[in-house]
């Protein structure tokens, strides 16, 4: 590998693009690949960059066929993000939890009191409006975003925010009743059915989660699944039955 | 909070580089069956035959290593085939054997 191409990939891997190194496996010619323009790409036959594209996409490096040869794709993906908005107790479930999974965490929650240092030790804490917040953080395909509070005023500009990005999981806690009034207030703001298809709510995979923990638990395995599958967001009437999801006086 | 992340392969060859070692890369490319560790798992190895990273598992880094140093000595990659028996493939802790094959390049 030539110097210069490994300092750029050290470069981009520290920027969180998503690249790709390809190596023809013949010959030892490499150069890296990107989601979007970008050099590199014309050096390499149209479908090369295109199953470049894909193995970003799948988060998977492989070896492809080619006429002039097999190519290796080797990817190079950013770290995983969740974004929790809602410094609450499933908060402090699933902030380690998905750590353990590679995730880097970061809990958005204007109400001091809850995003303390002392409840999330290690935790990147925004207490800026999750707008603000959310603005900043900029959540793309890597990113999972999950809203806790229950609070519209809360939960809602952090939605916005998450369904005008490229964001691959959006989960929403809440009963059935409190995301469909949900719903209709992000049908305000205009947002519609291909947006709502995008969020999980009542969140999180129906495994009978009833403590902070399992609720967790259950976000993160359709998290997971999201990420791995890559299936289609369930349309909203055919969403897994509600995680238990609590309302927030057990929060309080 | 334990560290879950191995350690970054990639900086470690360039540093191994940078301190005037010869480095080179070894690439898990492409895998058959249950293969003990995923495409793109790394090695780095110093002329030395010190390495870091893993690409099986343990059974056939020391044949790895071997070519590795032949490749920083006479610079031309090489693509590596491995069968791992059921043996090997039970003590990394499979069921059933896998093939996996790996590129081996020098760090210029």
């Amino acid at each position: 590998m030539q110097r210069t191409i490994l300092d750029q990939l050290q470069a981009d891997r520290a920027a969180k693009i998503p690249v790709v190194l390809a190596t023809a496996l013949k010959t030892g010619e490499q150069g890296l690949l990107y989601l979007v323009g970008k050099q590199g790409a014309r050096l390499w036959p149209p479908a090369v960059a295109e199953a470049a594209r894909a193995a970003l996409l799948a988060d998977r490096s492989t070896t492809i066929e080619t006429e002039a040869g097999p190519v290796f794709l080797n990817v190079f993906n950013p770290p995983l993000r969740l974004i929790v908005v809602g410094a609450v107790h499933i908060t402090q479930a699933l902030a380690p939890m998905a750590r353990l999974a590679g995730y880097d965490v970061a809990v958005i929650d204007p109400r001091r009191a809850f995003a303390s240092a002392e409840r999330f030790p290690d935790v990147a804490i925004s207490t800026a409006w999750p707008d603000e917040a959310m603005a900043a953080l900029r959540p793309d395909l890597r990113t999972a975003v999950v809203t806790v509070t229950h609070d519209p005023k809360l939960d809602d500009p952090a939605l916005a925010a998450a369904l005008a990005s490229d964001a691959f999981y959006i989960g929403s806690l809440g009963s059935r009743k409190t995301h469909a009034a949900r719903l209709a207030r992000l049908t305000k703001l205009g947002f519609g059915a291909a947006d709502f298809a995008r969020i999980h709510g009542p969140v999180g995979l129906d495994i009978g989660a009833r403590s902070p923990a399992e609720i967790a638990l259950a976000v993160l395995a359709q998290m997971t699944q999201r990420l791995r599958q890559q299936s289609p967001a369930p349309a909203p009437e055919l969403a897994p039955e509600p995680a238990a999801a609590p309302e927030p006086a057990a929060e309080s | 909070m334990p560290d879950l992340e191995p350690e970054d392969i990639l900086t470690r060859a360039a540093a191994w580089k940078g301190e005037g070692r010869g480095v080179a890369l070894a690439t898990v490319v492409t895998t058959w069956g249950s293969a003990p560790r995923p495409v793109g798992s790394q090695l780095a190895v110093d002329q030395e035959g010190r390495f870091i990273g893993s690409v099986s598992g343990g059974c056939i880094e020391g044949a790895v290593v071997q070519e590795a140093v032949e490749a920083i000595a006479d610079g031309k990659p090489r693509l590596l085939d491995f069968g791992v028996s059921n043996t090997e493939a039970w003590d990394v802790g499979l069921a059933c054997g896998g093939k996996i094959q790996i590129y081996v390049e020098r760090l210029e």
